[in-house]
């Protein structure tokens, strides 16, 4: 890992950031609540990502975002009128533009033929510009316009005199600039005369070294064009004040109409770009951002260093609770004393956890700003008409949930686009408006977060979900169900509602996987309609998964965390309530239903633990695919708010465990996979793949050393 | 950084398994000819291992450990490393010994293997060994074909022997494991 690739993956980290600006931006565009900044902060973001790419030379990326940047300067000068058709081709650049930083981020392919076209559109546009300064924002001045209405009449391959007037702030040094370059690049381009102005520079006592005073006026004789000029400082326009313009007065000057065009050109430039510059500086001001010394109200950390960080705490937590036990030990004349200070130390250890916890949530924007494109291209496929209205992109979850939230919420959308929203016809004869609304909101909820994803669309057929059901017997033929009922099947394994199989939803990969995931999280996903108005499908999850709520329970001696969620009660049943198949396999009574039983102890093999259900305790547990268990343990220690940590991290996953949590006495308790052990538990009743499965010991693992082998030493030997 | 691991000497004793098996110990390929070599040498039954000194993260007394269901018979369990849960091998019954009958006074030196971190429970450790990578001695070919796997030289301290340890191949803590699934090895081993 050298430098260059950290300063790479940063680059990337700030690309997805500034796409996402660019996303909300444009959006803004296309909804007609954009202000005048809102164009100049598109520009910036597309402009930021050119810049880096230009110096990890992501060539690609480069052209394409030169394209995009140079229609984006038009538009804001006002050169190119911005229409709605044009906005959406600015939505398109943008997708390919995050589809050229994501090959860029992978290292894969860039999707060079898109890429090209879409480049030579925005091309086009921009060739339209309208160079006239009629009717215009001063700011049209600013890109040397004169300068190139007076470089249009000028035959090509004829040498001009340009007078670039280069005045560096100080941004410009602590970028890294280097001007003595710039001047040995414009070397490059033609002959060069540097004339410098000391004027600003003050008495030495006065001087901040840090600083810039001198400015330089370059007369260049160059037969190159003026873009050509401009591009040597395309680094450093945002931080100089620079003014190039063609010295009309020069020997081998053009017509003399022009130098009337330019003289008054020159000086609205100069003028103009002073006035750009302090903007800019305004702006980044507002940013709270930029080079050093603007004000810093975020920084960028590793997950990997908080990770650290809460497991400190997290140990902290061990060591106290540790210390409060040796206390009892003390004699009583020091123990209150000891006590008190315990007591303090718990207090501070509770909220340098809860501050711990904080720093790792985040707004749930990040997945939201995803979302419009895809809203874009699945309507573009369907050719139906939608757009997505999005609220409480504040809300905040932890990390861990934000990665997992974001595939269910695609699925979701897709799905209401397919099967919701009807075709922009079916739409204006039902009397709704064309466009339909997807509404995409979170919020916060009795500490958990709740994510709905409703549509206006025709909402869910209630007789066609039912007959299809029945087709797929998942009904029994004469069941009448509720309508909630009948909602909730759509979520069963192997159910499409949709005629056809489209690539957008229904590909196989359905709701019933969307649920298992939530579940899987411990999270739970539901839906109502109502017809011709609407579905609505809502999403309840936790606000972390780095903790969760776990029951403490203890078979044969060794202790286990079985997932709250997965808990229904636990019971202790009675003799008669334990009944005996022929398979040998136990089945407990509960209240009429017969549940199948599974020893915790027998399956992983603990020698010493309660054989009698009606001696220890069965927790009956329930999960998504396999149903309800009887889970037999010897005892319950209690319930508790557990961290999960990853056991395979450093070792192999161990079937029927899904993580472990390190309890208050600072030792490892695994949780349980109840899914798995039901699996499990199924397998062991044919044994010779199953004793395979369920040992994963040395002995398999060195045949597989040994037939990996062979062949390497055949070569030896 | 040297880099020049092509020449590395201590791959030549045992070159059935250079290259692959590799991966994780870099410590070992940064060091090129002449330059010394430090390893920590610990006794287990008696006899005395090294590891290289690169991989040792933390050196600690034996504690209690969680046990893990169905785990193999060299593994102890699971321990709480500041918050990382880290296995622990029990490198006597590795080596075919029987289980070592852990006492505060027994230790576990944690190791990186791969991109893992694992603890091996060992009698005692004895010291850092310095040798230059010609001392290191291959291993002889012997009837047996299991030790000379997970070896990766000999070399000598205070005339006794010293085993230097390749632990990847010891643990199989890589990928090999991975694909490794039961119907495959199965088949692997009836050919």
């Amino acid at each position: 890992m050298d430098d260059l690739s950290r300063f790479r993956d940063t680059y990337l980290a700030e690309c997805e950031e500034l796409l996402r600006d660019l996303e909300t931006h444009l959006s803004a565009l296309h909804d007609g609540t954009a202000d005048s900044e809102c164009l100049n902060s598109i520009f910036r973001a597309v402009h930021s990502i050119k810049a880096g790419a230009g110096m990890f030379k992501f060539t690609e990326l480069v052209d394409f975002s030169h394209e995009f940047e140079a229609l984006l300067d038009n538009m804001r000068d006002g050169r190119v009128e911005v229409t709605a058709e044009r906005v959406d081709l600015l939505f398109k650049a943008s997708d390919v533009l995050a589809d050229l930083v994501g090959a860029a981020a992978e290292g894969s392919e860039p999707p060079a033929a898109a890429a090209n076209m879409l480049a030579k559109d925005l091309a086009a546009i921009t060739s339209t510009a309208k160079t006239a300064p009629e009717a215009n924002t001063p700011d049209q001045a600013t890109r040397g316009d004169a300068g190139t209405s007076a470089e249009q009449s000028r035959q090509p391959g004829e040498t001009v005199c340009y007078r670039i007037d280069f005045y560096p702030a100080a941004e410009l040094f602590r970028h890294a600039n280097e001007p003595l370059l710039l001047i040995r690049e414009l070397k490059t381009l033609g002959e060069v005369e540097v004339e410098v102005d000391l004027s600003r520079l003050p008495d030495l006592q006065q001087i901040e070294p840090e600083n810039a005073y001198l400015g330089w006026t370059i007369t260049l004789r160059s037969d190159c064009g003026q873009d050509a000029v401009r591009e040597v400082f395309e680094f450093v326009e945002d931080d100089c004040r620079l003014d190039i313009h063609i010295d009309a007065n020069d020997a081998g000057s053009p017509a003399p109409s022009e130098e009337t065009d330019a003289s008054p050109g020159r000086r609205n430039g100069a003028e103009g770009s002073d006035r750009k510059q302090a903007d800019r500086a305004a702006e980044e001001g507002q940013a709270a951002k930029g080079g050093p010394g603007a004000r810093i109200s975020s920084i960028r950390v590793d997950l990997d260093r908080v990770d650290r960080l809460v497991n400190m705490v997290g140990e902290l937590v061990i060591t106290q609770s540790m210390l409060s036990q040796q206390a009892d030990d003390l004699p009583s004349d020091r123990l209150i004393q000891f006590t008190r200070g315990l007591e303090e130390l718990a207090t501070h250890t509770r909220e340098l956890q809860e501050s711990v916890m904080a720093i790792r949530m985040q707004p749930v924007k990040s997945v939201f700003a995803r979302m419009p494109r895809l809203v874009r291209e699945v309507t573009d496929k369907l050719g139906k008409r939608a757009r997505l209205v999005t609220i409480g992109e504040e809300t905040e979850v932890d990390k861990t949930v934000i990665e997992e939230i974001s595939d269910p919420i695609t699925h979701m959308i897709r799905n209401s686009l397919d099967h919701g929203l009807e075709p922009p016809e079916e739409r204006e004869a039902a009397g709704k408006p064309a466009d339909g609304t997807i509404t995409l909101s979170a919020e916060h909820r009795g500490g958990r977060i709740v994510i709905n994803i409703r549509d206006d669309g025709r909402g869910i057929d209630h007789s066609a979900v039912l007959a299809r059901a029945r087709e797929r017997g998942l009904v029994a033929p004469g069941a009448e169900l509720a309508p909630d009922e009948i909602e909730d099947l759509l979520f069963e394994p192997g159910f499409s509602t949709a005629a056809t199989v489209t690539d957008i939803s229904g590909r196989g990969v359905g709701l019933d996987v969307v649920r298992r995931n939530i579940q899987g999280l411990g999270g739970r996903v539901s839906v109502s309609s109502s017809p011709g108005s609407g579905t609505c499908f809502t999403m309840t999850l936790p606000l972390t998964l780095a903790v969760m709520d776990g029951m403490i329970v203890v078979a044969g001696g060794e202790k286990f965390v079985i997932p709250t969620t997965n808990i229904i009660e636990s019971m202790r049943p009675g003799r008669d309530q334990v009944n005996r198949l022929p398979s040998g396999d136990e089945l407990v009574e509960v209240r009429g239903d017969y549940l199948p039983l599974l020893y915790i102890a027998r399956a992983f093999s603990i020698d010493g633990a309660v054989d009698d259900p009606s001696h220890g305790l069965v927790v009956l547990a329930e999960t998504e695919r396999k149903g309800r268990v009887g889970l037999v343990v010897d005892e319950l220690l209690g319930q508790q708010q557990v961290v999960i940590k990853s056991l395979e991290d450093n070792y192999d996953p161990v079937p029927g465990i899904s993580a472990a949590t390190i309890l208050g006495n600072g030792l490892v308790a695994p949780i349980l996979d109840i899914e798995g052990l039901q699996s499990m538990s199924q397998i062991s009743t044919s044994p010779p793949p199953g004793l395979a499965a369920a040992i994963p010991g040395g002995v398999r693992r060195t045949d597989a050393i040994a037939s990996i082998e062979q062949p390497e030493r055949n070569q030896w030997t | 950084m040297d880099l020049s691991s092509t020449t590395d000497p201590t791959d030549r004793p045992a070159p059935t398994t250079a290259g692959d098996g590799e991966s994780g110990s870099g410590a070992t390929e940064r060091q090129s000819v002449g330059e010394p070599l430090q390893f920590v040498t610990f006794t287990v039954a008696e006899e005395a291992y090294a590891v290289d000194i690169m991989q040792v993260r933390e050196i600690k007394a034996w504690s209690e450990v969680t046990r893990l269901p169905n785990q193999p018979e060299h593994m102890r369990g699971v321990l709480n490393l500041r918050g990382v849960i880290v296995p622990i091998f029990d490198l006597r019954c590795r080596f075919g010994s029987g289980l070592t009958d852990a006492t505060a006074t027994h230790v576990v030196v944690i190791v990186a293997v791969a991109d893992r971190v694992v603890g091996i429970l060992v009698d005692a450790v004895s010291d850092i060994l310095t040798v230059s990578a010609e001392q290191i001695r291959p291993v002889p070919e012997m009837e047996t074909r299991g030790d000379k796997d997970f070896l990766k030289g000999l070399a000598t301290s205070d005339d006794r022997m010293v085993a230097i340890l390749r632990l990847d191949a010891l643990f199989d803590l890589n990928e090999l494991a991975a694909d490794g699934t039961p119907e495959s090895a199965g088949t692997a081993a009836e050919q």
